[in-house]
């Protein structure tokens, strides 16, 4: 194993003085490689402990760049790394931090392309993920390396912690066997989080991982944590390995890595929707809908979220927010009136969804405001408050 | 008797925003049931057009998993939690949209 320099065994005095730790478990500490897959929510607290700790070699895989509504929760990023790549901003975060440890970015959507070949030289992956198609590639690609999948997930003020994919163990597929089709679980993007909540869930991963480098405790294979902010309460449920898993189980029938979008139920259609895209005659831009408000001969429905509106909205809109417009479509003009539907929320992806929604109800005057409410501030009134 | 069914954030909307609810029932399937019969809007959520609990839901008893218990069929005593434990994506929590 790696000496420890002079330096290091003065940062980590407070480690090396525990029994549990020691300089041996030091040395593991700074031998270790672990990955974060997601610089966001979760893995901010995650790598910033791992980090602090002396993990001696971290890696991070994320491709976005730092936005404002990031800034309340990533702890990683300030605000003056607005609009910088998120990789090389956490280097910068992490090497202030310890100087002693690697930094490695991979700067590349995780696919199942490039998964194995990214994982392959680290010892313990750390999931903070931010969709389904990510969670299982990296569940399949952790168990076909047999390497442990440190887990967390949030969701508003819900979390939940397990390790998946140690020998023996069960998988992320041993619990939830298929994803929900998309659209019935509400995302992030809809339910918004509590900007503490990875800050507990991305923690406790980094206690996990650094557990099971030191290989002290019990570590929480075969149990599942579940978190929650509002009662503050913690509960361990417990989890089996599923012997008919299909990629851990007795005869695994998933050998390598598979399309997850497809095995997510996620097809062009959805996908096109999800990014914000309907046809070309089915959208509208700001300065039109601008010209048919001053006409007073339009309808425009806005499907955010009341807090949404609150902050800002355009004048002469109906608010139905996109979950609740189901039920609530009697309160549209009727698809006999004549009088166009133009929906929007705050760039244009969940209005192209209601978009798609009230036309499969029969309504055919029905345009997406492109770019939604942001554009209209940029364009039309930047008195209003973007967010 | 009843028996306490601990509801997750992102189904409380369906539950007037309760974090548990009270149901009564002798097995894990007549809880389920009664719960959708007094929250209607759950049943969507939990189980399929052919009344089957949805695979991405899973349902504890206690701290077990009922299919490693009877599944439905497992009986329920007086002293006994449910909980029902959804799968959740989120990482970032980022708003895209």
């Amino acid at each position: 194993m790696t000496e420890l320099n002079s330096d290091e065994v003065r940062r980590y005095s407070r480690h090396l003085i525990m029994p549990e730790v020691g300089v041996e478990g030091q040395r593991k500490l700074k031998d270790a490689r672990v990955l974060c897959v997601g610089a966001g929510g979760l893995g901010s607290p995650a790598a910033l402990y791992l980090a602090a700790a002396g993990v001696g070699t971290l890696g991070l895989c994320d491709f976005d760049a730092v936005d404002f509504s990031n800034l309340q929760r990533q702890v990683l990023f300030s605000t003056d790394d607005v609009g910088r790549p998120k990789l090389r901003a956490a280097s910068d975060r992490l090497k202030g931090l310890n100087p002693n440890i690697r930094i490695i970015g991979h700067e590349t959507m995780l696919t199942s392309a490039n998964a194995l070949d990214i994982f392959k030289d680290y010892d313990i992956i750390v999931d903070g993920a931010d969709n389904f198609p990510t969670r299982y590639l990296v569940n399949d690609a952790c168990v076909l390396l047999g390497k442990p999948n440190v887990y967390g997930s949030i969701f508003r003020f819900d979390g939940q912690v397990s390790i998946f994919a140690t020998k023996g163990g069960p998988c992320y597929r041993c619990l939830y066997p298929e994803p929900p089709p998309p659209g019935l679980v509400p995302s992030c993007a809809e339910g918004g989080v509590l900007g503490v909540l990875p800050g507990i869930i991305g923690t406790i991963q980094a206690a996990e991982a650094i557990k099971l480098i030191l290989k002290i405790g019990e570590s929480m294979v075969g149990r599942l944590l579940l978190f929650d902010a509002l009662q503050m309460k913690f509960r361990m449920l417990k989890l089996q390995r599923d012997k008919a898993c299909p990629v851990c189980g007795d005869s695994p029938t998933v050998t390598k890595l598979i399309d997850y979008e497809q095995f997510c139920g996620i097809t062009p259609a959805v996908k096109a929707a999800d990014q914000g895209k309907v046809s070309a005659d089915q959208e509208m831009s700001v300065s039109d809908l601008k010209a048919r408000l001053d006409q007073h001969n339009v309808f425009l429905l806005d499907v955010r979220e009341p807090r949404e509106w609150e902050i800002s909205r355009i004048e002469g809109a109906t608010l139905i927010p996109l979950g609740e417009l189901p039920k609530r479509l009697s309160e549209l003009p009727d698809p006999t009136s004549g009088l166009e539907i133009v929906v929007q929320c705050k760039t244009g992806i969940r209005s192209a969804k209601a978009v798609n929604l009230l036309r499969e109800k029969g309504y055919t005057r029905v345009k997406n405001l492109r770019g939604g409410i942001m554009e209209w501030i940029q364009r039309i009134d930047p008195s209003l408050h973007s967010y | 008797m009843a028996t306490t069914v601990f509801i997750p954030t992102p189904l409380r909307p369906f539950t007037d925003q309760q974090a548990t609810v009270q149901v009564a029932g002798a097995s894990v399937g007549e809880v389920l049931q009664n719960l959708v019969t007094v929250h209607a809007e759950l049943r969507n959520h939990l189980f399929t057009a052919d009344g089957k609990l949805r695979s991405f839901v899973n349902v504890y008893l206690n701290d077990e998993d009922i299919r490693y218990l009877n599944k439905e069929q497992t009986p329920v005593g007086a002293t006994d939690t449910m909980s029902i434990v959804p799968s959740v994506a989120g990482g970032s929590g980022e708003v895209r949209s």
